[in-house]
């Protein structure tokens, strides 16, 4: 039999490492946390094209790592994606199609489709077999019209008129489910957007802080970055804070001029082409 | 009871695939869980290949979705350099090389219909492991186990058009109502010399069967609602 480690290397993802991590978990060893977007993402439908919105708490294991995190992603002018999962993850694979997108804009000279990050996030996240864990929400309006879609870590899809995601997605999903109906014009829309974030900032332990909110409509796309801030800071203080100078003690001063350190050499020779 | 919502998605399911003097009718319900949490309640589990043959899906959503996707780009060349529309044959072939050649790393359970000119309305079952089998008809997903001796009873050769409709939507309604795993609406797609034909049977079209109550609006009504018919053949 053939040993390991005389096999040739083949391209692609190594599991290798998968099976050394199971093999530890059971063991007993603990992994370390890492930062995931405890989230609640939502995205739903309305008469002129998508609405998106979002918590903005990013932790890492029961600490929160980023109050303000930015959890609406850049796809294409028209198409933009919530993540949900392990922050790194979610960032890669949105920028990565993202400029995938753009090379494809300039190859075919045409505005880019929300079918075609779909079909690009999708391939991605099954040949990683849900190790990538990104779970996203992606809406867009093209030349076909407004289209809102959610992709799940291990590649599959859905295409719903309103979507939640994440740990708060439960909480977000009961407002959609009392308040949602076709034809909401882009008040209303954005109106139910905030009300289910808020569910979910409210209710759900991983989500929290501000409400982000991406308005995607023909022709023009508005990203309102915390449109509604309900989480502000109790306990300030009310003298405010100054820091004068001279407040701070100075024990040693020590200055080197850089011109000792480094040494200018004038001319040299003309670049070639 | 914890919900994994890292749980691979999975459409728990019913599908159904029937011929009938004509064509072929499928069916499947409408719901995609993600552990005990119901992702999509309006999926559509009956996807297309070509004009005229579809794939109700059933096992993992993320499997099955890749396999029909390569199955629909794998028909539209074989179409192009054939010169003429692929047979339900070649169709379910495909499902089953992909199926059979990594069975190891799929769950897919499938069951592909469609008309040709040639062998007319065809029912092709492929389920896990990578089997392929022509049958008159085919269940399958987990809720199928409720549907065994149901189709054992109920299934007759030769149906009209109607007959078959309303003999997947009864048997579909059915599993429903007992497996936990499979709920929403459901889905039909007939395909027949003339084409294919969509239909859709929201939840409350659907019969009601043993102990499963009327949607009211107060409880107080349920004194006053009548008891459910035995189910007939």
């Amino acid at each position: 039999m053939v040993k390991m480690t005389d096999l040739p290397t083949k391209g692609g993802f190594s599991f290798d490492l998968c099976t050394r991590n199971q093999m530890l978990l059971d063991k007993g060893v603990q992994m370390p946390p890492f930062r995931k977007t405890g989230t609640t993402i939502v995205g739903l439908v309305f008469q002129d094209g998508v609405v998106l919105g979002a918590d903005t708490r990013a932790t890492e294991g029961p600490i929160v790592a980023d109050k303000n995190c930015e959890k609406i992603h850049f796809m294409a002018p028209n198409i933009y994606c919530c993540g949900a999962g392990t922050a790194a993850d979610t960032e890669a694979v949105t920028d990565m199609v993202s400029s995938q997108l753009q090379l494809h804009r300039y190859a075919t000279g045409r505005e880019s489709r929300v079918v075609t990050a779909l079909t690009l996030l999708k391939s991605h996240l099954f040949s990683y077999q849900g190790h990538v864990s990104a779970a996203l929400v992606l809406g867009g309006v093209d030349v076909t019209g407004p289209h809102l879609h959610t992709v799940y870590p291990h590649g599959s899809t859905d295409t719903l008129p309103f979507a939640t995601m994440g740990s708060g997605s439960l909480a977000a999903m009961s407002v959609f489910e009392s308040k949602y109906r076709e034809g909401l014009t882009r008040e209303e829309g954005i109106e139910l957007v905030a009300e289910a974030i808020c569910a979910g900032i409210f209710n759900d332990l991983g989500s929290g802080s501000n409400v982000d909110v991406c308005v995607i409509t023909k022709g023009q796309t508005e990203y309102l970055r915390n449109y509604q801030l309900p989480n502000p800071r109790t306990y300030i203080s009310s003298k405010g804070y100054s820091f004068v100078k001279g407040q701070t003690e100075v024990l040693s001063t020590k200055i080197t001029p850089i011109q000792s350190k480094v040494q200018t050499v004038e001319g040299g020779d003309a670049m070639e082409e | 009871m914890d919900l994994d919502l890292s749980a691979p998605h999975s459409t728990g399911t019913t599908i159904i695939g029937v011929t009938y003097n004509g064509g072929v009718v499928l069916g499947a319900d409408s719901r995609t869980s993600t552990g005990m949490y119901v992702a999509n309640r309006a999926s559509d589990k009956i996807t297309e290949l070509t004009d005229n043959v579809y794939v109700c899906r059933s096992g993992s959503a993320a499997d099955t979705q890749v396999i029909s996707d390569y199955v629909r780009y794998f028909l539209h060349q074989h179409t192009i350099q054939l010169g003429q529309p692929a047979t339900v044959k070649v169709a379910a072939n495909l499902v089953r090389l992909l199926s059979y050649q990594n069975k190891n790393m799929l769950q897919a359970g499938v069951i592909v219909g469609g008309w040709d000119k040639y062998e007319g309305g065809q029912i092709y079952s492929v389920p896990l492991g990578g089997t392929i089998l022509r049958q008159p008809f085919s269940i399958g997903g987990s809720g199928s186990s409720y549907l065994y001796g149901f189709f054992d009873q109920a299934w007759k050769e030769d149906m009209t058009h109607e007959e078959a409709e309303q003999l997947v939507v009864k048997a579909a309604s059915l599993a429903m109502a007992r497996d936990g795993a499979s709920g929403g609406v459901v889905r039909t797609v007939t395909i027949n010399a003339e084409g294919v034909t969509r239909k859709f049977y929201g939840g409350d079209t659907l019969p009601l069967w043993h102990d499963e109550l009327e949607p009211t609006n107060s409880l107080l009504d349920l004194l006053s609602s009548s008891v459910p018919e035995p189910m007939s053949t």
